[in-house]
């Protein structure tokens, strides 16, 4: 008899993916991951949520509601923080409480925290606690636990190399490209194909080679934070700012695209301090896209045109510039 | 130097007593209005919540009166509000204000880092006269917090509509006026005469409704759109779930000052709901609405900041909480669109609500 566990394609799932799926197929565990992201499985989650929520909570919720009735168990770590003394959001301290309190009929939730705020924590209380679900056998828990954490190193070194969470092989980052686009934002809308309305795929097609906060080594964004008045306390902007800051100043890449949840209370400053930063120190130009529900395709692409003609235009001038 | 903080609800008064008796100058900003709403919306990132815009607004407007240094907490998060006063000295400067940026951080171990940074401000005063001007801040707040209540048990039974709020004021004023330690014992006790002199009818019966929420919401009376006088005028009393004393007692002085009610049992009764902290004040929300259902509150309103993160995850746990305790719960979204009428109305029906629950309630049992 085998059991199942159901995996959210929603929030950390585009980082540690690789990890949790090897941890529980070691163990004997079935992983089902939920569908991607459409307009029903959306709405699902709309309803479900209070309007305030951000667009990626309610997501989120739209995901585990996919998951309900085709899985035994449904993993959802109360991902409290991911580094010592920072946070990711308040909302993800609260996610699972937020599931269960506004869905009926759930399998069990896997939800035990994931924590690293004090020094010394270790990502391994997480697995521990949810492999003593499946087995007796502690031996066990931590071999899988350590393969797990092999999946997710080869993970971030692929990132690094360039490829990007949601995708296999080299044939997105095409040689022919002549411009280089970085893409700053919460990996969970950026990498969603839908919410992010196709973005990636889209500046591709326009000829733009894309980066993003994930192909940079962690000290890399650490350290290029640093430019902030006072260390930021979530995880995912800290990250986002470092990005920002280390591609502005990178000759390579010429131009950036900021996206922020609609209502996301971390965007709402961030998103300040990269666009102060760019008109202080910056002649890159950067587009700052807020997406929520309702965000129309339409205007989207039209803007996402608009910015790469801007990009071109003012490349051209730099090389006219160059020549004389 | 000539300090300037911003303004939430009555707090200025607790600071500008510690300060003064410290021989620093404050600037206090006027009073947060339209005005002062309109300057931060003007400049701030349009979905940081109203408190940051509301802040920015009284810097600005503080300036005009020769501020030139801002001071403010600070906090580690997860809520935004620990990151505010860099985000509001960035703006500041980009517009050309130079001010000087002092922020007080919650201390983490100990609440001599705090001490330190007072001790920056006040400059040469000796650690027992900074003391000594905390405790007289700290007493200040403990009076204001004191009439305020008195404020909220009279209302609902005023005699004459009105007498609570211009006895409020004047009592206020006594406090106020009290300019060292010694002078206050004597304003307070003027100050409660005055409150004593409302004309209640103590048998009247009045609906109850607790207040839970964000902070600077729930004590800021222009956020609220002065919510306290108002449920008070339609015959409620109202508890607010949170007073600036106690604020400062858990966050500023650890826990120090005893017998003061605490946090601590809300958030015990939070956890069957909500199983961890989220930040800012979400789960002494969610705690502080099964407390009141236990304690026979006729209803619960939440209020919060459009965007605020904490109370979110908290407004979507309070329908569960409800329909299980069996506790009316409404939740007030404020931002800068937020109209009076609108206001007026939705509590007017939650009110009726209430009272009709009650009616029926009583007729069955
Ligand atoms: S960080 Fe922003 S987008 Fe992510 S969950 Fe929090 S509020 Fe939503």
């Amino acid at each position: 008899m085998s059991v199942t566990v159901g995996i959210p394609r929603a929030l950390l799932y585009y980082y540690y993916y690789p990890q949790w799926e090897t941890f529980f197929n070691r163990l004997g565990v079935k992983t089902l991951v939920s569908r991607e992201t459409t307009r029903g499985l959306l709405e699902k989650g709309l309803k479900s949520t209070v309007d305030e929520a951000c667009l990626p909570v309610k997501l989120a919720v739209g995901h585990v509601l996919d998951l309900k009735d085709r899985v035994d168990y449904i993993f959802l770590p109360r991902i409290v923080s991911t580094a010592r003394r920072e946070y990711i959001c308040p909302k993800f301290l609260g996610f699972p409480d937020m599931v269960r309190n506004n869905i009926d009929n759930l399998p069990p939730l896997l939800d035990y925290k994931m924590d690293l705020y004090r020094k010394g924590s270790s990502m391994y209380n997480l697995f521990y606690a949810v492999g003593r679900y499946f087995t007796r056998n502690p031996a066990r828990i931590y071999m899988a636990y350590q393969a797990s954490l092999k999946s997710l190193h080869s993970h971030y070194r692929d990132m690094e190399a360039g490829q990007l969470p949601v995708e296999t092989g080299d044939k997105h980052n095409r040689k022919e490209c002549d411009v280089t686009i970085a893409v700053i934002g919460h990996p969970y809308n950026i990498y969603d194909r839908y919410i992010s309305m196709n973005m990636l795929k889209r500046l591709r097609d326009y000829g733009a080679r894309v980066v993003t906060a994930d192909n940079l080594p962690e000290y890399v964004l650490r350290a290029e934070a640093e430019k902030l008045p006072k260390q930021l306390f979530w995880t995912l902007n800290q990250r986002m700012v470092g990005a920002a800051f280390y591609y502005f100043n990178r000759p390579e890449v010429d131009g950036l695209i900021h996206v922020a949840s609609f209502g996301c209370g971390p965007d709402s400053m961030t998103g300040e301090l990269i666009e102060r930063f760019a008109r202080r120190c910056s002649r890159k130009p950067l587009l700052s896209l807020t997406i929520d529900e309702h965000t129309g395709e339409a205007g989207m692409v039209t803007r996402l045109e608009a910015f790469m003609d801007m990009v071109r235009w003012r490349l051209n001038l730099d090389n006219v510039a160059a020549s004389l | 130097m000539k300090i300037v903080y911003p303004h939430m609800g009555y707090m200025w008064i607790c600071i500008k007593a510690m300060l003064e008796y410290l021989d620093v100058e404050v600037v206090v900003p006027p009073p947060s209005s339209k005005k002062t709403l309109l300057l931060g919306v003007k400049h701030a990132p349009e979905f940081a919540c109203m408190p940051l815009k509301l802040n920015l607004g009284n810097f600005m407007e503080a300036a005009e009166l020769g501020a030139d240094t801002m001071v403010m907490a600070g906090g580690c998060g997860p809520c935004r509000f620990g990151y505010y006063a860099h985000v509001e000295h960035a703006i500041l400067r980009d517009l050309g204000y130079q001010y000087q940026l002092v922020v007080l951080e919650p201390p983490q171990k100990h609440i001599g880092e705090l001490l330190g940074k007072i001790k920056h401000i006040t400059g040469h005063q000796s650690w027992r006269k900074v003391i000594n001007g905390i405790r007289f801040g700290y007493h200040k707040a403990e009076a204001v917090d004191e009439l305020e209540k008195t404020a909220n048990y009279c209302r609902p039974r005023e005699i004459k509509p009105g007498t609570t709020d211009r006895a409020l004021q004047a009592a206020l004023k006594e406090v106020i006026a009290a300019d060292t330690p010694e002078k206050l014992p004597a304003a307070r006790k003027r100050a409660f005469e005055i409150m004593r002199s409302v004309p209640v009818d103590r048998l009247r019966p009045v609906l109850r409704i607790g207040l839970v929420g964000e902070i600077y919401t729930l004590l800021e009376p222009f956020t609220n759109q002065d919510i306290e006088r108002k449920l008070g005028g339609m015959g409620v009393e109202v508890d607010r779930s949170i007073y600036l004393s106690e604020w400062i007692n858990e966050h500023l002085f650890l826990g120090l000052v005893k017998n003061k009610r605490s946090s601590k049992t809300a958030r015990e009764k939070a956890v069957k709901y909500l199983g961890h902290f989220v930040g800012g004040h979400g789960l002494e929300t969610v705690g502080n609405t099964v407390l009141y259902a236990e304690q026979g509150y006729d209803g619960v309103i939440q209020m919060l900041p459009f965007t605020c993160m904490p109370e979110i995850v908290a407004q979507s746990i309070l329908p569960r909480v409800s329909t299980e305790t069996g506790i009316p719960t409404m939740t007030l979204i404020v931002d800068e669109q937020s109209g009076e009428a609108g206001l007026v109305t939705r509590l007017e029906a939650f009110v009726d609500l209430l009272a009709r629950k009650k009616q029926t309630g009583e007729v069955l049992a």
